[in-house]
């Protein structure tokens, strides 16, 4: 470099042209295939794999195991499941409704519940691992003592599903939290922020894509607690999810039953990769992070 | 200065060390000198536990790498910091601009740390660390992650920061080349605790490249002196 920073303007336009001759180098980004492209590589081993999958029933139910009332075959299920297609909406519609009030309110819960212990030392050792302990316990144990609590109604399967809920998303946050890269607290606090600051500007947005983690996996066990529930807890008038199972296995109207568990499936699956995978990935983009969560 | 910080080994023991307005210090020691650990408290986040630490201006810390927060772009990082100095907000985009214009990277604005460079990152820093209106710098090893490119570069840009904005700067390294290319003084620290060994002023007229004869030489000599420190400490055990 012929450029010396102390003679004048010129050496400084010289400096500016270099800098900004680098920086053009080093930020040439490659540009990837085009959005058809990415859609269809997504989207054609799934279409396979249903198809595989779809092809294997219809094997087993050839092969003559059980009889086809009993084991009914893809054609049987779908007939099903367009025949009870409002009724099975209407009930996934009171599912989808609780489960989403009891994750709301396990979310709040959740999040307090962890910044307090991840920031608390004598909190942490008190119910850190009480937490995970929680987590790991099965929501069907709940429910007897739920059931005692507050009878057979809406509030039992709304105290399991928070329950199923709450623990993942403070762990998630814990976590998050406990990973924050030392220097950015501390460039943080150089810059000024302190308390609620610290923790709006840096510590939240830090741990968010281990959050996130942690409302994933939270939604799968709210989802899982709620159908327990639901065929646990039956409330007699009401169509839901796990009370339309129940009364298809009574009337032993098996393709009913399997058109509902794909209808619980569907929505699994909708639920966890259009809102929280989405989510996930965007915001690991965001962060540079590896996007190992390729969907 | 006078600091002594930290339990059973202090980090820094009979550290004297004044700095003066406008003036480019740069602290060079080996591992152990605690040269950290003497910024921590020149910006006020530790306490000495014995002596005392006094600052006539205002300080902001900038740090080797990856201190930018990465879910913020360029710009948000640097309004950032505007806006925890209380800005208000119907300034801030401009003052954004001003500063980023003044690290050169305009058109960069709207990137996140990730999609920078190296060299790019650390002057989102610069420009967020200029964005708290502070007059004393205390720079951690800056350039220590970058190649010797980028790192030139960055040198004649800091030293033209440093003449025009009046900044008085504390500046750590472990690059002896790198020492004498920027400082008006070179201070050299011990290790284990660290205490101030030697000063050599500078003399070497600006510009200055970090190629040149004169300032290979004085590293030359100033790296003789930190070898033997080193030694000292082989002897010891």
């Amino acid at each position: 470099m012929a450029t010396t920073p102390d003679n004048g303007a010129a050496g400084t336009q010289l400096l500016d042209r270099e800098l900004s001759g680098l920086d053009h180098l080093e930020t040439a980004l490659p540009t990837g295939p085009s959005r058809v492209a990415r859609v269809w590589a997504a989207a054609w081993p799934k279409l396979l794999a249903i198809a595989l999958a779809l092809l294997a029933w219809q094997l087993v139910v050839w092969s003559g195991w059980k009889p086809e009332y009993v084991l009914p075959g893809p054609r049987k299920v779908w007939d099903s499941f367009v025949e009870n297609f409002g009724t099975n909406m209407d009930a996934a519609w009171t599912t989808l409704q609780r489960g989403f009030k009891g994750f709301a309110f396990a979310l709040v819960i959740g999040t307090i519940v962890g910044a307090l212990v991840a920031r608390n030392r004598i909190l942490r050792s008190a119910i850190g691992s009480l937490i995970t302990g929680l987590q790991t316990m099965p929501s069907v144990a709940w429910f007897p003592l739920a059931i005692l609590l507050f009878k057979l109604g809406e509030g039992a399967i709304f105290f399991v599903v928070v329950l199923g809920a709450a623990p993942s998303i403070a762990n998630g946050l814990i976590n998050g939290i406990d990973q924050i890269q030392p220097i950015l607290l501390r460039a943080g606090t150089v810059l000024g922020a302190r308390r609620w600051k610290l923790f709006r500007h840096v510590i939240l947005p830090a741990a968010l894509p281990s959050f996130v983690g942690g409302l994933k996996q939270g939604w799968a066990f709210a989802w899982r607690s709620l159908l327990a529930g639901e065929l646990i807890v039956l409330i007699p008038g009401q169509f839901s999810l796990g009370q339309q199972l129940d009364a298809n296995r009574q009337l032993n109207d098996s393709a009913g039953v399997i058109a509902v568990m794909i209808v619980i499936l569907i929505i699994g699956i909708l639920v966890d990769a259009l809102l929280f995978g989405t989510a996930e990935r965007r915001i690991r983009r965001r962060y540079g992070l590896v996007d190992t969560a390729a969907a | 200065m006078y600091g002594h910080a930290d339990n059973a080994v202090p980090a820094l023991d009979k550290v004297s060390l004044d700095v003066r307005r406008g003036e480019f210090v740069c602290l060079l020691g080996a591992s152990g000198c605690g040269k950290s650990t003497l910024l921590n408290l020149v910006a006020g986040l530790d306490a000495p536990t014995a002596g005392t630490v006094e600052v006539d201006g205002r300080t902001t810390l900038m740090f080797q790498e990856a201190a930018l927060f990465p879910w913020l772009t360029a710009q948000g990082n640097v309004e950032l910091a505007l806006k925890l100095q209380r800005v208000p907000k119907a300034t801030r985009r401009a003052r954004v601009q001003e500063l980023l214009g003044v690290v050169h990277l305009e058109g960069f604005e709207r990137k996140l740390p990730h999609e920078l460079s190296g060299g790019m990152r650390q002057r989102v820093q610069l420009a967020r660390a200029l964005a708290q209106g502070a007059d004393i710098l205390l720079m951690d090893e800056p350039f220590g992650a970058l190649d010797a490119m980028t790192r030139d570069l960055l040198h004649d840009e800091i030293e033209r920061l440093w003449r025009e904005q009046g900044l008085t700067i504390l500046f750590v390294t472990h690059n002896v080349r790198e020492a004498v290319r920027l400082g008006d003084r070179v201070v050299l620290l011990s290790s284990r605790p660290g205490r101030v060994v030697t000063e050599f002023p500078v003399g070497i007229p600006r510009p200055r490249r970090i190629e040149s004869h004169p300032v290979a030489d004085l590293a030359a000599v100033i790296t003789d002196e930190l070898r033997e420190e080193v030694r000292r400490h082989g002897d010891d055990t």
